[in-house]
């Protein structure tokens, strides 16, 4: 066995395994950070200022329950694709083909979010020098489109480039936090003035959780670079971990500034809260790393989701879940640059769209689906393979504590979106159920069953 | 034409290079590697290194 290896290793392609955790966590919180700059306010219209920061904890727990269950299971599966690998082993093909899908859709449309925001800042620095009436749309695409050549050129590269912008959009964020003097109330920050009571009660409270998704939406695309890390079960646990810390210290410190400068009634449908906070200190310095920073979180998370999704569709191209076609890897980059290449006309074309609103909530819907998924793989995994049967990287405490409370919130949080965009979450589950049968009755005959299972594991408990 | 317009046209059009330059390095590609070879990728290689290396140990 070890023979085929060796000699079939150099005429083999394969994912460049350069990564570090650096290189995680970048993925990870570039993805997200963009919530902490904008979107996650629109929480505060829902329950107000506390209802808002209810949100941002009991949602924050639920991200921690994904860091915690995905830092165990991708430690051990070890495969671009992440959580759509996960599911091929651990549940079965459909729920795969349904979780790979999630993942696609969760990552294009925010990509095409992030687009549509560089756009928009742009837009907002012409109008400041007086000019009203810029087109958006060849600014957002030229971010996809020098974006997607960095991820096209490798891997290192990008998530290198993320983690600089990524770290600098995270200082201008403690900036903020120090600029307006936190140990000096009355300086520049008036919480007893402007924390009222729950505006709406506590069913506010439980609708601003759709919202309070932004904060951290994303986290659990560190997993996608599973193949490419150089050692997977150290280097994601650790990235992944450290990712949602400093997310829960970022959420807190975003709340607890624009809240205590913002009056409610502003900051529930400000676009740019944290930029319109650093205004509002009238620190030349702060406005202008707030803006720097609102931009390059937006690029950074752009950069992630090109990343994230193209893994994602190389990977059900690769099982032939999709055409093969998209399972090439570039011989000189090593990149899945088919797939970098075909997911680029989507994205731009609902940015083209320019409804935020409606591309970032099928984003969010997309990943909420997914951690649905993830406290039934968690019980099958420990149940199908028992600690002790299989080297794990990570081992999660208080199981099955943290899926419970994971599954809890997710049904909550559905709860919550129908409340805001019972529309959208019913067109999209029929649009999920559509491809399931799709993939049902059609695609499955393509797949080449027995190739697709991978993990030099023991036969599962039971069977 | 203000600066913004003109930046307007250099953003459609640096754009469109950066997508043709993808596209002609992609079609490069598929001329001078057989379909074999890029789509020689296999998800698990690393647990199947690790493993031998293990039972090597």
């Amino acid at each position: 066995m070890a023979t085929v290896v060796q000699e079939a290793a150099p005429q083999r392609l394969t994912l460049l395994r350069v990564l570090g955790p650096g290189h995680v966590w970048a993925l990870g919180v570039g993805i997200v950070l963009v919530g902490e700059f904008m979107g996650w306010n629109f929480s505060v219209a829902k329950g107000g200022a506390l209802g808002s920061l209810i949100a941002c904890w009991i949602i924050g727990l639920l991200y921690t329950c994904v860091a915690m269950i995905d830092s165990e299971v991708t430690s051990t599966v070890a495969a671009a694709g992440g959580q759509y690998a996960q599911a091929k082993h651990i549940i079965g093909p459909l729920m795969a083909f349904n979780v790979g899908l999630y993942l696609v859709m969760a990552y294009t449309m925010l990509e095409a979010g992030d687009a549509l925001i560089v756009g928009d800042l742009v837009k907002a620095a012409a109008a400041q020098a007086g000019h009203a009436d810029l087109d958006t749309k060849p600014f957002a695409l030229l971010a996809i489109a020098l974006l997607a050549l960095l991820n096209y050129r490798g891997v290192f590269m990008t998530l290198t480039v993320n983690f600089v912008i990524t770290a600098i959009a995270f200082v201008s964020i403690v900036a903020l936090f120090i600029g307006t003097q936190p140990w000096n109330p009355g300086a520049a920050l008036f919480h007893r003035d402007l924390l009222v009571d729950l505006p709406y009660g506590w069913i506010g409270v439980i609708a601003s959780f759709q919202f309070g998704i932004w904060y951290y939406l994303g986290i659990e695309g560190t997993c996608q670079a599973a193949e490419e890390v150089r050692s997977p079960a150290r280097s994601l646990p650790f990235g992944t971990m450290s990712g949602i810390i400093t997310l829960l210290i970022a959420a807190s410190l975003t709340w607890y500034v624009a809240a205590g400068i913002l009056p409610w009634e502003y900051l529930g449908q400000a676009y740019t809260p944290l930029y319109d906070a650093a205004r509002l200190t009238g620190s030349t310095f702060l406005t202008v790393f707030l803006f720097v920073g609102t931009l390059f979180s937006a690029v950074a998370s752009a950069n992630g989701c090109i990343n994230d999704a193209a893994r994602a569709w190389f990977s059900m191209g690769r099982d032939r879940y999709m055409p093969i076609w998209f399972g090439a890897v570039h011989p000189r980059y090593r990149t899945p640059y088919r797939s970098i290449l075909f997911l680029i006309p989507i994205a731009a074309s609902f940015a083209f769209t320019g409804l935020l609103d409606q591309v970032i909530t099928f984003s969010i819907l997309s990943g909420l689906l997914g951690y649905t998924f993830m406290p039934i793989n968690m019980w099958r995994f420990r149940k199908k393979w028992p600690l002790g049967s299989i080297k794990r990287g990570y081992v999660h405490p208080f199981h099955p504590l943290p899926a419970v409370v994971l599954l809890v919130l997710c049904i909550t949080t559905f709860f919550a979106t129908f409340l805001g965009y019972g529309p959208q979450l019913i067109a999209m589950m029929c649009f999920y159920i559509i491809a399931s049968a799709w993939f049902a009755f059609h695609r499955y005959k393509y797949v080449r069953r027995g190739d697709q299972f991978t993990m030099p594991w023991p036969r599962p408990a039971g069977y | 034409m203000s600066v913004w317009n003109l930046l307007e046209y250099a953003a459609w059009a640096a754009s469109a290079l950066i997508f043709l330059w993808m596209v002609l390095d992609a079609v490069r590609v598929s001329r001078d590697y057989s379909e074999d070879v890029l789509l020689s990728s296999r998800e698990g290689e690393v647990e199947l290194a690790d493993e031998l290396e293990a039972r090597r140990d």
